[in-house]
């Protein structure tokens, strides 16, 4: 597994792959996200991009913020873009009609592009074996078509799709475990981020990079627009997520789970695992459940909560 | 050039697609199996697993990876082939248009066939008739022969740095696609030189700096961004003009091929089938075309003066030629084995009558919807279209434009 070690300073120097400039709202964290991935590169990489809110105020014709190759071509095909990619490096360098040297292949995609349309393309990309890293960025709904539920949004949530009306109040169902259904497929890496703890982002990046085969980074992505906060509160809302346990730092390497030091560092101090409520009161999505005919939403919402921390804890050795 | 020795084979119009394919030095295939496509790919795995190409081979979980793939992959750089048939072009269908949008030059087989529902999996050319406008180069072939011949003759086209559009190759399902069939196959040194590498002509980057048109580290490049109002207007019509332009080349390739083959499917374009001074005549596509010439010769033998004209590359569609070898044509029937339904007539039809509204003559024009989901186009059938459009030109006047034919009434 990687060695890599680096400092902030070699970070901070190291050139810009996903430029400024762009036209991401102010505050997008799915923007810094993308930046910390390509910090990870250890030489030439081609990279992929699903349709969504990145790929489109990333490329907006005639300029673009993608200091590498890059191509987008449908919204349900990420995984595929990176199949044909990845094969056509293979064979051209066997050929002798590219250059002798390993060039990279990520694949981004949102949760819309991943839990939802772009759940088969990645699941046969992935049992093909392709080399390759798969970036979920998850921002918990359909945030480029203005705020509609997908398979990524939480419990109560609120979306133009999952209103909070009077009779169903948010999303009824719970989001989907996608990062253990990549596990299941037995993938040599899985890994879960968030930017908060943006150094260890970057190590699990340069791991699925490293590693032969298959990688999926899942890595959370709060949005000021659809998760309605302040633009400045991004990044600390996505430490706050690792603080209740509703999005647990870990990997799975040959399909062997670890929690990750801050998350670790929760299941040997339990009494700092924070109660969801703290979470949910800093956004505006969740506001409409601080009544007293929907507070048992958090509840349920809480009670899953646990039970999947606990079932991850035993995966980990930890319970 | 002098024309190559060959040796004959017994194929399949699927083998025949996946022997073109073994010789054309293809580095990428992603394919999904459909009958009755499903010879191509499974010859292919065959050739990939004995080790006789050096391809890679994704099977893929569906046809919209496949041409995903193929389409990121051209991208790249590589010679890319998938094949399929009706659902699975359906499936493709957003796809079709994204390849030939970025202008990556992907050749598919299509062994035509019905589109569910009810479901059947036998030929008519619904599938491709659907995807007339999505920016693909379509050839429909009569034969084995001329599927081998113009897969070899597709990847020269759709790479041509002038064109770079994707290209259908059609044969109709078992009709071609299962039936065994003499092929003269080229030596694999000839197809390797007739096709060579590809080579990639120079685009502007957002630097404004002249970068080949390839993903390559060495030279990052944006493909398939964002396109707005200000620019995707004019990144149509550019597709448009290559496509006016690839006329022109189909037909070099084709005299090309021809030089080193000896074989002539008219001039590429369009096969006009004892036209010079036919007063009935057809028009149609694909295998049908086989027992349509039967069927002139014997008229022709009782003094008829009837034709054939066989559209062989309908995208582009040739309008320049199809306008003059109608010229001295009194009326014509057009054949369709697929149906625009609520339209006036079948798509070849809509075609076929609006090119002649500029002409200078105005032949009668019918149209005869035949053959869907694999309803078998006799002798007996054709001869009575003939018959019709004989009574047409005796009449002077046409009873019934748009004919179902061959089917309970």
């Amino acid at each position: 597994m990687s060695d890599w070690k680096f400092t902030v300073k070699e970070i901070a120097e190291k050139p810009e792959l996903f430029s400024s400039g762009h036209r991401a709202c102010a505050g997008c964290v799915p923007a810094t996200v993308h930046r910390l991935v390509l910090k990870a590169a250890r030489g030439p990489v081609i990279a992929t991009h699903a349709t969504g809110c990145i790929e489109v105020s990333s490329t907006i014709y005639p300029y673009t913020s993608w200091k590498i190759p890059w191509i987008h071509t449908a919204f349900e095909n990420a995984a595929a873009n990176a199949s044909g990619i990845e094969a056509a490096l293979k064979v051209l360098r066997k050929k002798g009609r590219i250059k002798n040297e390993k060039v990279d292949v990520i694949a981004f995609a949102g949760d819309g592009g991943t839990y939802d349309i772009g759940i088969q393309a990645l699941s046969g990309a992935v049992e093909r074996g392709h080399d390759f890293l798969y970036v979920l960025y998850d921002n918990e709904a359909y945030m480029n078509t203005g705020i509609q539920r997908s398979g990524g949004t939480p419990h109560g949530a609120w979306t133009t799709t999952s209103p909070a009306g009077k009779v169903i109040p948010g999303k009824p169902q719970f989001k989907k475990p996608i990062a253990d259904i990549m596990v299941a497929h037995e993938i040599p890496y899985v890994a879960t981020a968030s930017p908060y703890y943006w150094k260890d982002l970057i190590a699990k990046a340069r791991k699925g990079l490293e590693i032969e085969g298959p990688a999926f980074l899942h890595v959370i992505a709060p949005c000021t627009r659809g998760w309605r906060f302040p633009p400045e509160k991004g990044i600390e809302i996505s430490r706050v997520m690792v603080e209740t346990c509703i999005f647990p730092l870990w990997e799975a390497v040959d399909g062997e789970y670890r929690l990750s030091p801050p998350s670790k560092l929760i299941a040997l101090k339990p009494e700092k695992k924070k109660p969801i409520k703290e979470y949910l009161k800093i956004q505006g999505r969740f506001r409409h459940l601080f009544t007293a005919e929907h507070e048992h939403v958090i509840e349920e919402l809480q009670e899953v909560i646990d039970k999947r921390w606990k079932r991850l804890l035993k995966k980990c050795g930890m319970a | 050039m002098t024309v190559a020795k060959q040796k004959v084979l017994a194929l399949s119009g699927d083998e025949a697609v996946a022997y073109a394919v073994k010789q054309s030095d293809v580095d990428v295939i992603a394919a999904y199996p459909i009958t009755p496509q499903t010879i191509i790919v499974e010859r292919l795995s065959e050739y990939v697993h004995n080790g006789e190409v050096e391809t890679e081979f994704l099977c893929v979980e569906s046809e919209h990876s496949a041409l995903t793939a193929c389409l990121t992959a051209a991208a790249v750089g590589a010679r890319a082939f998938t094949a399929t048939a009706s659902a699975g072009l359906a499936l493709m269908h957003e796809i079709l248009y994204v390849t030939s949008g970025c202008r990556a030059p992907v050749v598919m087989a299509v062994a035509n066939r019905a589109l569910s529902a009810p479901i059947n999996i036998h030929c008519d050319h619904s599938d491709t008739m659907v995807e007339r406008d999505s920016g693909w180069i379509q050839i429909y072939t009569e034969n084995s022969q001329e599927a081998y011949d113009s897969i070899i003759q597709a990847f020269k086209i759709a790479e041509n740095p002038e064109i770079l559009l994707p290209v259908i190759v059609g044969l109709d399902g078992f009709f071609l696609s299962h039936t065994l069939e003499n092929v003269k196959i080229l030596p694999d040194e000839t197809v390797k030189n007739f096709l060579g590498v590809r080579r990639f002509p120079s685009v502007k980057n957002h630097e404004g700096k002249l970068v080949p048109f390839r993903l390559d580290p060495e030279n990052p490049l944006t493909i398939g961004p964002l396109d707005l109002y200000d620019y995707y207007f004019e990144h149509k019509r550019q597709q448009e003009e290559a496509m006016r332009r690839a006329s022109e080349i189909i037909k070099q390739v084709h005299e090309e091929y021809a030089n080193i083959s000896g074989r002539r499917y008219g001039d590429g374009l369009i096969e006009a089938y004892r036209m010079e001074d036919a007063e009935i005549a057809t028009v149609c596509l694909g295998s049908t075309a086989g027992t349509v010439k039967t069927v002139v010769d014997k008229l022709r033998y009782r003094g008829v003066k009837a034709g054939l004209l066989r559209i062989r590359t309908f995208r582009p569609l040739p309008v320049k030629e199809i306008t003059a070898a109608l010229e001295n044509v009194k009326v014509l029937g057009v054949m369709d084995r697929a149906c625009s339904f609520g339209g006036f007539g079948g798509p070849v039809f809509h075609e076929i009558r609006h090119i002649l509204y500029d002409a200078p003559t105005h032949p009668h024009v019918a149209n005869y919807i035949y053959g869907l989901g694999g309803r078998d186009m006799s002798y007996m059938l054709i001869n009575q279209i003939y018959q019709d459009l004989q009574k047409i030109l005796e009449t002077n006047r046409i009873e019934k434009l748009v004919q179902f034919i061959g089917l309970r009434e």
